[in-house]
């Protein structure tokens, strides 16, 4: 049957067609609809599950695939940082069942921390790197990943980048999946029990199985070469590879060569695709990985070619690449100058910035509003994290000094308070603190560090998509479970204050910020009011016109986007609102109330 | 055929169904049908695009600048930032209601979408339609992006036939609201019929 899907619903049929026995992964733009694809297809007998983290994941499939299963972990490119631990000694003791970690890349970054490129880790962990330049290419390499983790017992990463995982094309996939038949996990401590002596063993192995793979890849069908016999290549991987397909179509005067497997390199192919070419240009995204292996092939082989990319400048280190810049860069390289019929638009008017803001009754924002309306006038810290909260950065809110990594918020608050006069707030969503948060929670404790953690419970992951965790009662195989409750890990962990209040309540939460704020130790305030976007709005609020002495209070305090000012009164946008209350409690004249939703 | 069109307007304002039921009736016509949507941090309140590319020619997932035939615009400061990937004889098909970012408020600038209909009408080949007005009947902007996709749909520039976009608004929106966007749409394909003459 036929399948619109983007390019992660690809991965994930393509994964189901390889007969994968688990699937666990993390949620991270540009990752999670993988997993959310696998729960909506047919996958009976298929162990699927939204971990905690990502080295959680990792782990769990790790096993699996000792035990001859096919496994599947999804992240994105960060959450690999987190799942390094258990990927560099996976790499080392290897597999039995196809372990294929999805590593998603995202250049830009449109919605990440860093630029790093998970073809690097590859290198670093030396094992295999898969990265598909479009949804169709996609579903039929994730498969190969398999199949290579398997006749290698090894760990195999698979990379697509923002631009192929959200791309949508048509897939033929199979009416039925039917996941592997595998033998069980057999007892062999001398090759699952990781000890030093065995990782020098495997080490040697690795490196000699790494020449072959390389020449495996050198015949591998996704690393193709087009165009004829030319002096000039342009050498390129994933989406890039679209790019330049765009502009040079299939021109006969310039090689285009794809490579697919950018470790272990496959040499021989690029030296036979070389052939006769004096000049390559290397377009890639992230970090000039196919860049280097060309110019160490060269060097190693003698050959005399100019190599031209990202070590030269004539390609951008950062950010990601595109048919426009890719066909300014062609153009030079080619020494053309063909221009896209497109209007002189230099002369436009101004138009306004639409930067992504907390909705229109956030929880959040009430939350953020609270902290800060207690600590006026007074010292303190906001260590921010990663989630919707992040964006409690903006104004009039302006409540995080600081924001690093997931769960990085709780413990640099410790690191505040050891080192500077004020209090120490750190904010940790509710997925963030089951993902990273609680050991910085027991490391507060265990150190005596004076903190406030403000955990900003919405009953959901919101930011990437409302995923089901730890605290919700739900997980992805669809059942009710036992909801791991914040306020008794908390005590559990030795936290001897801990409020839950409503950030609705704007005077409730004010207080308990200021019963907080003084105490030593660590104390903790649960926010507990969920997302917008998963609860139905009960009521809407509204401003009485008579009332409104159109101070704009409401709006320049809390920045709701459901206020709209002009007209001489504020007024409130009715399909926004959610009756939150919020600019109720801070108008000074009393001038908005509440209504019942029809 | 190839043909690209490309969907742009503010986060909630109904682009992601509009492109999908778009895609689907392309393919339910025969096309080899590629897309992209703006996904993630965007989608929150922020400028969104959906890039639809029919035929075999297409290779990036995104439209490249001055390749799109077709620009539906459902905001008319965000059709003057996504001019740059329409064709010189491509059309533009732009709703005149502004959407007022959420700064506005904060820092009055005074957008109101004018200045960007005066320099649209300079600049390209447009349709115009106020989703005020078209939605008016419907008593909801909800359906204005059936509408909108009707009236590109009826200036016949989109190249896809009225009988595949019913067909897919019929299997692709809920029952209940099925009848409600199908009028949406026809009523849109009139304006865009008159539009073109």
């Amino acid at each position: 049957m036929k399948e619109y899907v983007m390019g992660n619903g690809a991965i994930a049929l393509g994964a189901l067609a390889a007969g994968v026995n688990l699937v666990a992964g993390y949620p991270g733009t540009p990752s999670s609809e993988i997993i959310e694809t696998v729960s909506k297809y047919p996958h009976e007998g298929v162990h699927l599950e939204w971990s905690v983290n990502e080295k959680a994941a990792l782990e769990v499939a790790a096993a699996a695939a000792y035990s001859g299963a096919r496994a599947l972990v999804t992240m994105k490119q960060m959450g690999l940082n987190v799942a390094s631990d258990p990927l560099m000694s996976a790499a080392y003791v290897g597999v039995k069942g196809g372990l294929v970690i999805v590593s998603a890349d995202d250049p830009g970054p449109i919605s990440s921390q860093t630029e790093q490129d998970t073809r690097r880790f590859a290198d670093f962990c030396r094992i295999p790197v898969f990265d598909p330049s479009s949804p169709e290419e996609a579903y039929e390499m994730i498969q190969d990943a398999f199949e290579y983790s398997e006749k290698y017992s090894t760990p195999v990463l698979f990379r697509p980048t923002t631009r192929v995982c959200h791309a949508y094309a048509s897939i033929n996939v199979p009416e039925k999946f039917s996941p592997k038949e595998y033998e069980g996990f057999i007892k062999d401590s001398g090759r699952w029990v990781i000890f030093p002596r065995l990782s020098y063993i495997n080490h040697g192995k690795i490196e000699k199985r790494n020449i072959e793979t390389g020449k495996d890849f050198s015949s591998y069908r996704f690393n193709t070469v087009e165009g004829g016999e030319t002096k000039k290549a342009v050498v390129t991987s994933g989406v890039s590879y679209a790019y330049v397909k765009e502009c040079l179509k299939n021109r006969n005067d310039v090689k285009i060569i794809k490579i697919s497997t950018a470790f272990p390199f496959p040499e021989d192919f690029v030296l036979d695709s070389l052939e006769g070419v004096e000049k390559a240009l290397c377009v890639e995204e992230l970090s000039p990985y196919i860049e280097e292996q060309i110019l160490k092939t060269a060097g190693r082989h003698g050959l005399d070619i100019e190599v031209l990319g990202k070590l030269d400048g004539t390609v951008p280190h950062n950010g990601e690449n595109s048919v426009e810049l890719s066909a300014k860069i062609l153009n030079e390289f080619l020494g053309e100058n063909k221009k896209a019929e497109q209007s002189d638009i230099s002369d436009s008017p101004a138009l306004p910035a639409r930067p992504p803001v907390l909705c229109a009754g956030c929880p959040h924002r009430a939350s953020f509003y609270a902290v800060k309306q207690a600590m006026k006038g007074r010292k303190a810290f906001f260590c921010g994290d990663i989630g919707c909260y992040t964006l409690g950065n903006a104004m009039p809110l302006d409540m995080v000094d600081t924001c690093l990594c997931m769960g990085a918020g709780i413990t640099m608050a410790q690191g505040l308070n050891h080192t500077n006069d004020g209090v120490c707030f750190a904010f940790a969503g509710d997925s963030t603190f089951f993902a990273s948060g609680m050991t910085g929670v027991v490391n507060a404790v265990y150190n005596e560090a004076d903190i406030v953690l403000c955990v900003l419970d919405n009953s959901t992951t919101a930011m990437t998509g409302h995923q089901p965790h730890p605290g919700t009662g739900r997980n992805m195989a669809g059942n009710f479970v036992e909801k791991v409750d914040i306020a008794k890990v908390l005590e559990g962990m030795g936290v001897k204050k801990i409020l839950t209040v409503n950030p609705l309540n704007l005077e409730e939460s004010v207080n308990a910020v200021k019963e907080c704020a003084d105490e030593k130790g660590v104390k903790a305030i649960i926010f507990k009011s969920p997302c917008i976007a998963i609860a139905k709005p009960s009521g809407r609020c509204a401003v009485d016109a008579q009332k409104c002495v159109n101070c704009k209070k409401c709006i320049s305090e809390t920045g709701c986007p459901a206020l709209v000012a002009g007209g001489g009164k504020v007024t409130i946008d009715r399909n926004l609102c959610t009756g939150c209350g919020l600019c109720a409690q801070v108008c000074p004249v009393g001038a908005i109330g509440g209504e019942e939703r029809e | 055929m190839n043909k690209d069109i490309l969907i742009c307007g503010t986060g909630g304002q109904g682009t992601v169904l509009a492109s999908k039921i778009t895609a689907a009736a392309a393919m339910r016509e025969g096309s080899r049908v590629h897309s992209a949507e703006t996904i993630g941090m965007a989608q929150r309140g922020g400028s969104v695009t959906s890039h639809i590319r029919i035929g075999d020619e297409a290779f990036s997932p995104l439209i490249p600048c001055g390749n799109a035939d077709v620009l539906l615009a459902f905001e008319p400061g965000e059709a003057v930032r996504n001019l740059k990937y329409l064709k010189k004889n491509g059309v533009a098909v732009v709703n005149t209601a502004a959407v007022r970012p959420v700064t506005e408020s904060l820092n009055e600038t005074g957008y109101d979408g004018s200045e960007q209909v005066e320099y649209l009408k300079r600049k390209h080949d447009c349709v115009f339609v106020s989703s005020d007005e078209v939605c008016a009947p419907f008593g909801s902007t909800k359906f204005f992006n059936i509408i909108i996709l009707g009236v590109a749909a009826g200036s016949g520039r989109l190249g896809i036939s009225k009988e595949a976009l019913l067909a897919e608004i019929e299997k692709q929106v809920p029952p209940k609201f099925a009848e409600t966007n199908k009028k949406s749409f026809l009523a849109g394909f009139e304006t865009g019929e008159k539009a073109l003459k």
